[in-house]
């Protein structure tokens, strides 16, 4: 019950910049115009690149730029308040208290990612359906795994962006590796280039890298390409990452824990 | 009388230019008092791009050209635009933030210095993390220019074409930050034209409909960045049949967007001062 | 002419709310309404009201960073939003607790940048620095990164950053919130000690009256957008009909004392609170209190400039 708590407030604290969600839709949406056409131009030249026909890939595109502020692929979101918590000691209070710290940011972030899903994904699909040939979901159970795989996909994205901002506690400063991160997310998910694109054993480490549990995963769940039992080991691909890095979390915050309890913070 | 007057006039267009550099200075140091940090942002930013290309390149490990356009073709234009967009976002500063300078009262100080707003903004926060994005621009530009047949004319094209993509990035960021003097959170409405400006010109035009190629050259000259110029220095015929001399304009649409930008600017500013919000 | 002149000031807001889903109401709020004062070269005035009187309202019009509404508004001649850079060059301002020091770097790296930034003579910049520091105590400061300063070191580097160009006004918007007692009593020393040297005119919005009553020798109290006293301190105490205080501890408890030129305002066991006028003398009352009672103890509370001004607020309102 705490926990729906804490995210619904985090819902509605993001609802308040109305003006930043007009605007972040908006450029969703110029980029996803931008790709749009490299990629149909890519297309046109292989017309089966990756196993993807045109139409998927331009879905492709589009499924990206609505997953991209969802699972806060850039970094942010409330691992930036715990980044901040660590960086003014703040944080050993929360340490001493009686929830689970990772549950308790869990929380917030799947109700920052609600929101974004409803807006900054929803509005710039719209656009795209109006503007593009989209493909929708191949079937029911598509639909189903896909509807699955994004509140996995946003476990694994919060998973790695909490253990970035732990090491706030060593570094003080997150933001060297939220850079490193944020770039690794992008190019290791699929947002700027399809990962069945990755050649030989480049396209074997994406695919087996947690990132693409972010982006990959769900938009080839949307696009029909795994079915049956493929679709439930790409389900089980996302959360077992999504359960060992949460366990990883939990395993850096005792480790935070006694070095605040022996360094006295 | 007529020789103090000239004085005064340098001295007032010096004087600004000079506080930039000074400030500038001051910024960098403060950078390079945290060299760890410095060093991990460096190694970051250089990684982003590094990987930004490796995008593109892994494209060509499926096709051979795309729009027309081999990889070290479109390894010239992303080069220009990189290189463009990198000087622009490192002399802006903070520019990109002045909302959140409205919010938190940093404006108001700002105001009461004897130096122009823009500039102090633009010196705000300069960091020398971006050249990270130059350098690797530079260096895939650099790969690519062998290809270019060149000729005196071609070199002069290739100068300015760099200098006139810089000062046409640099419009663009003040002339879109310029929308948070109005709505001061949406700060993001920005991005789809600088950052958008620079990912639509990492691909040849001919990528795009002929619709938008147009509005790119008239509407919202980004296609002066590096799209004309660089048909020029490949010596292509323009795929869209638009006229040739396009191709030497790059420092007229330059010149466009700064002085658009610049009145917007002062619009802003004084919107600001009259509203008080 | 006055240094600032300030006349039939107006400045209204637009504000809009959200009021449901899509509609917005949009009213205009008045922050400052028929305001005007004047005020000398070498004056130090404080500039006094509860939040959102208008205060910050009024400053950000002096300086030029708004414009005003309506109303004539001179400050050293100049016409503050049209001549803003102009003016800078004349004003030092130091806003609240909002550092304009460089963080990561030594104070003095901050302060040459001013001499560049107010094209300060050379000769005159190192004069002044010195007195400043001198002043003020921060030799030992000058090579500290500003992140390192206690708050105290922070707000004097940030007043010394503001008097390197000698500007003939300093406004200054609470500049000793958050200092301890002694950071705050060395910073009103240095700036009676700048205002008797230089005649620089001050002025001083503050909630500590401890500042006021240390520096001002004149008082404008704003409240809804308009002065509703301007004088000096005393007569500020006069005019709110301030009076003193005999705290009285009787041996026994009694009932109120009745004594003349005095009332009762509390009794609290044999402890009893007697008013009485600011100008009148306490010996008599003194006299007639010990005269009829049994006295254990007594004391004078002098009146509190905080309760004056809350008099006149809710007089106002």
């Amino acid at each position: 019950m705490l926990h729906v708590a804490v995210a619904s407030r985090a819902f509605r604290r993001y609802s308040t910049y109305r003006a930043a969600t007009v605007a972040g839709v908006f450029t969703n949406s110029v980029f996803g115009v931008i790709y749009s056409f490299a990629y149909l131009a890519l297309w046109k030249a292989n017309p089966d690149a990756g196993g993807y026909d045109a139409v998927d890939a331009v879905t492709f595109v589009w499924l990206g730029q609505a997953l991209l502020m969802t699972v806060a692929l850039w970094g942010g979101g409330a691992t930036d308040d715990l980044a901040e918590r660590i960086r003014t000691g703040d944080v050993a209070i929360d340490l001493y208290r009686p929830v689970d710290l990772v549950g308790w940011y869990l929380a917030s972030d799947l109700g920052r990612a609600a929101y974004h899903f409803l807006t900054r994904g929803l509005a710039p699909t719209v656009i795209g359906l109006l503007l593009f040939d989209i493909a929708l979901p191949d079937s029911p159970a598509a639909a189903l795994g896909f509807a699955l795989s994004i509140p996995l996909a946003v476990v694994v994205s919060f998973a790695i962006r909490f253990l970035v901002a732990s090491t706030a506690f060593w570094l003080l400063d997150a933001s060297g590796p939220r850079i490193l991160t944020g770039a690794l997310a992008i190019f290791f998910s699929g947002m700027s280039l399809p990962l069945v694109l990755f050649p030989g054993w480049l396209g074997g480490l994406a695919e087996a890298l947690p990132f693409s549990a972010m982006i990959q995963v769900p938009n080839d769940i949307w696009l029909g390409r795994h079915t049956g039992l493929d679709l439930v080991g790409a389900l089980a691909f996302q959360a077992g990452w999504a359960l060992a890095l949460l366990l990883a979390c939990r395993f850096v915050l005792a480790l935070a824990t006694r070095k605040l309890v022996v360094q006295g913070g | 009388m007529a020789e103090t007057s000239t004085t005064s006039v340098t001295a007032r267009l010096w004087h600004p230019v000079a506080r930039y550099g000074d400030m500038v200075r001051l910024w960098v140091r403060a950078e390079l008092s945290y060299p760890a940090s410095f060093a991990m942002l460096v190694v970051g930013s250089m990684l982003i791009n590094a990987l930004d290309f490796a995008g593109i390149a892994i494209m060509f490990s499926s096709i051979d050209s795309l729009g027309g356009f081999g990889l070290r073709e479109i390894a010239l234009l992303y080069g220009a635009t990189g290189v463009g967009i990198g000087i622009a976002d490192t002399l802006i500063g903070s520019v990109e933030r002045i909302g959140e300078f409205i919010r938190t009262g940093r404006l108001d100080q700002m105001l009461t210095k004897p130096v122009p707003l823009l500039v102090q903004v633009c010196s705000d926060r300069f960091t020398l993390r971006r050249l990270g994005r130059i350098t690797q621009a530079s260096v895939v530009m650099a790969w690519a220019l062998p290809i270019v047949d060149w000729t005196p004319s071609r070199v002069l094209v290739a100068l300015l074409m760099v200098v006139s993509s810089s000062a046409l990035f640099f419009g663009l960021f003040v002339l879109f930050s310029c929308v948070q003097f109005w709505t001061s959170d949406a700060s993001e409405f920005a991005n789809a034209f600088t950052y958008g400006g620079n990912t639509l010109t990492q691909y040849p035009l001919t990528v795009f409909p002929r619709e938008l190629a147009i509005a790119l050259t008239v509407v919202l000259p980004i296609a002066f960045v590096n799209w004309y110029p660089c048909l020029y220095l490949l010596g292509r015929p323009d795929p869209f049949g638009f006229p040739e001399w396009l191709q030497f304009c790059s420092p007229l649409a330059a010149a466009l967007v700064v002085a658009a930008a610049l009145l917007v600017w002062r619009t802003g500013v004084r919107r600001y001062t009259s509203t008080g919000s | 002419m006055p240094l600032i002149d300030v006349s039939g000031l107006e400045r209204t807001f637009v504000v809009r709310r959200r009021a449901g889903f899509m509609r917005r109401t949009r009213s205009e709020v008045r922050a400052v309404h028929d305001l005007t004062f004047s005020v000398e070269t070498g004056e130090m005035v404080g500039y006094i009201g509860p939040n959102g009187a208008g205060k910050s309202t009024t400053i950000k019009m002096l300086t030029g960073i708004l414009v005003p509404t309506a109303g004539s508004l001179r400050v050293a001649g100049l016409d503050p939003s049209r001549q803003r850079t102009e003016l800078a060059q004349r004003i030092g301002v130091v806003f609240g607790q909002r550092t304009t020091l460089w963080w990561d770097l030594p104070l003095r790296d901050s302060f040459e940048l001013l001499r560049k930034i107010y094209r300060i003579p050379d000769a005159r910049y190192r004069e002044n620095l010195d007195r400043f520091v001198e002043l003020l105590d921060l030799g030992d400061q000058l090579d500290t990164p500003v992140r390192q300063l206690s708050l105290g070191q922070r707000m004097r580097g940030d007043i010394t950053a503001a008097l390197l160009h000698d500007p003939e006004i300093l406004y200054l918007d609470e500049p000793t919130i958050g200092l301890d007692v002694v950071s705050k009593g060395r910073l009103r020393e240095f700036l009676r000690a700048l205002n008797a040297e230089r005649s620089t005119t001050l002025l001083l919005t503050t909630h500590d009256l401890q500042d006021i009553e240390a520096l001002c020798d004149r008082v404008i109290v704003i409240d809804h957008g308009t002065s509703v006293y301007d004088g000096s301190l005393a007569g500020l105490h006069a005019q709110g009909g301030s009076s003193r205080t005999l705290v009285v501890d009787l041996v026994d408890e009694g009932p109120p004392i009745d004594v003349p030129g005095a009332r009762v305002k509390k009794v609290e066991g044999p402890r009893q609170w007697l008013s009485f006028p600011t100008e009148a003398s306490a010996a008599p009352v003194v006299a007639a209190v010990a005269a009829s009672y049994d006295v254990a103890d007594l004391s004078i509370q002098e009146p509190d400039i905080e309760d004056v001004i809350r008099d006149l607020y809710s007089r106002g309102a």
